[in-house]
């Protein structure tokens, strides 16, 4: 396994320790979501293994969710298919993000790492990115290991689901808290605390008119750009 | 549905997601960024988030209307005090979880 041994060489036990740590808050708010995708996908008579194929190969939250009720309503592959590549339009951001800090970084890897960005795994790396503790390797193992946990989460649903407790322990509150916390490590200036003021303000007024999930990338791209505008204006051509 | 037809939807659906995670990476990591463009990508990420975040907090889900008040704006206040004091992540996810929790016995 080369891939193992340049995990090795690149990355001491205690980087692998911290990538563990970082990925944690990910994994515990996977589970219940993950739970509760398997038992929505059983009730609409998805065996187990088309389950843990789809997690396997979309690994994507929202657009399971949805694959799973639109089965449910009798529409077609063309239809899901199509709905998906929407939802999932925002990751083009968060990859292009990203490329900031994997310059030069070599196409094999990096094509395995964009199978593993989601909305969590993004926000974790990007904040310790920033911070400059942060290398490729501990990036790649949170999103690989929030996949694994994902995977577990949605193959556990179909099969023992609904033995476990809705709602139990706040868990369903795991990622808001979670994003609530990564949002503040954001927070780098004055005009990241307006970007992210613009950004709510117009995802919640976007979510009221237009249904569905267009106010996440309309959204960001709006309060990046004038955020980006207001930037420039104080520094002056 | 048969195992193929699975087999060709979660392929279909894993293609259109992977290339948008993938294109922007694998084109820009390798060419030289213009500033204008790393600097709107620096403000990406608080953009990406708040908007993942706020209509979870202020858009009542079946109604799709403006609401002040809902659960998650009550305990999401106390949290991201507690994150900006503490700037601790995992303390962060548990203090939110234990007032979610809090605030459902007593809704």
């Amino acid at each position: 396994m080369a891939n193992t041994d340049s995990l090795n060489k690149a990355c001491s036990r205690l980087q692998v320790r911290s990538a563990l740590v970082a990925a944690w808050p990910i994994c515990l708010g996977y589970f219940p979501i993950g739970l509760a995708m398997g038992v929505l996908a059983r009730q609409a008579q998805l065996p187990w293994w088309a389950v843990a194929l789809m997690s396997l190969l979309v690994f994507a939250g929202s657009a399971q969710f949805i694959c799973v009720a639109m089965l449910a309503a009798g529409s077609s592959a063309a239809a899901i298919i199509g709905t998906t590549f929407i939802v999932n339009l925002r990751h083009l951001l968060m990859s292009s993000a990203l490329a900031v800090y994997l310059h030069g970084v070599k196409r094999s890897f990096l094509a395995l790492f964009a199978y593993g960005i989601t909305d969590e795994s993004f926000a974790v790396n990007m904040a310790r990115f920033r911070k400059g503790d942060w290398n490729r390797w501990q990036a790649l193992i949170v999103n690989q290991l929030a996949n694994a946990v994902w995977f577990i989460a949605t193959v556990a649903g179909v099969l023992v689901g609904q033995l476990v407790p809705a709602g139990a322990f706040g868990i369903d509150y795991a990622l808001t808290g979670m994003f609530i916390c990564l949002l503040v490590f954001q927070f780098h200036g004055r005009i990241y605390i307006v970007t992210a003021l613009i950004a709510a303000v117009i995802a919640v007024i976007w979510k009221i008119l237009i249904p569905g999930d267009s106010y996440i990338v309309g959204a960001a791209v709006s309060a990046a750009t004038i955020g980006y505008i207001l930037l420039r204006r104080k520094q002056g051509p | 549905m048969t195992p193929g037809d699975y087999l060709f939807l979660f392929a279909g659906m894993g293609i259109v997601t992977y290339l948008p995670r993938a294109l922007p990476l694998l084109y820009l990591a390798h060419r030289n960024m213009p500033r204008w463009l790393i600097d709107w990508l620096g403000l990406v990420p608080v953009a990406v988030l708040s908007a993942l975040l706020a209509p979870g907090l202020f858009v009542d889900a079946t109604t799709d209307s403006f609401v002040i008040g809902k659960r998650e704006l009550l305990v999401a206040v106390p949290t991201l005090i507690f994150a900006l004091k503490t700037r601790s992540l995992g303390g962060t996810v548990l203090i939110g979880m234990g007032l979610y929790w809090l605030a459902g016995s007593l809704y």
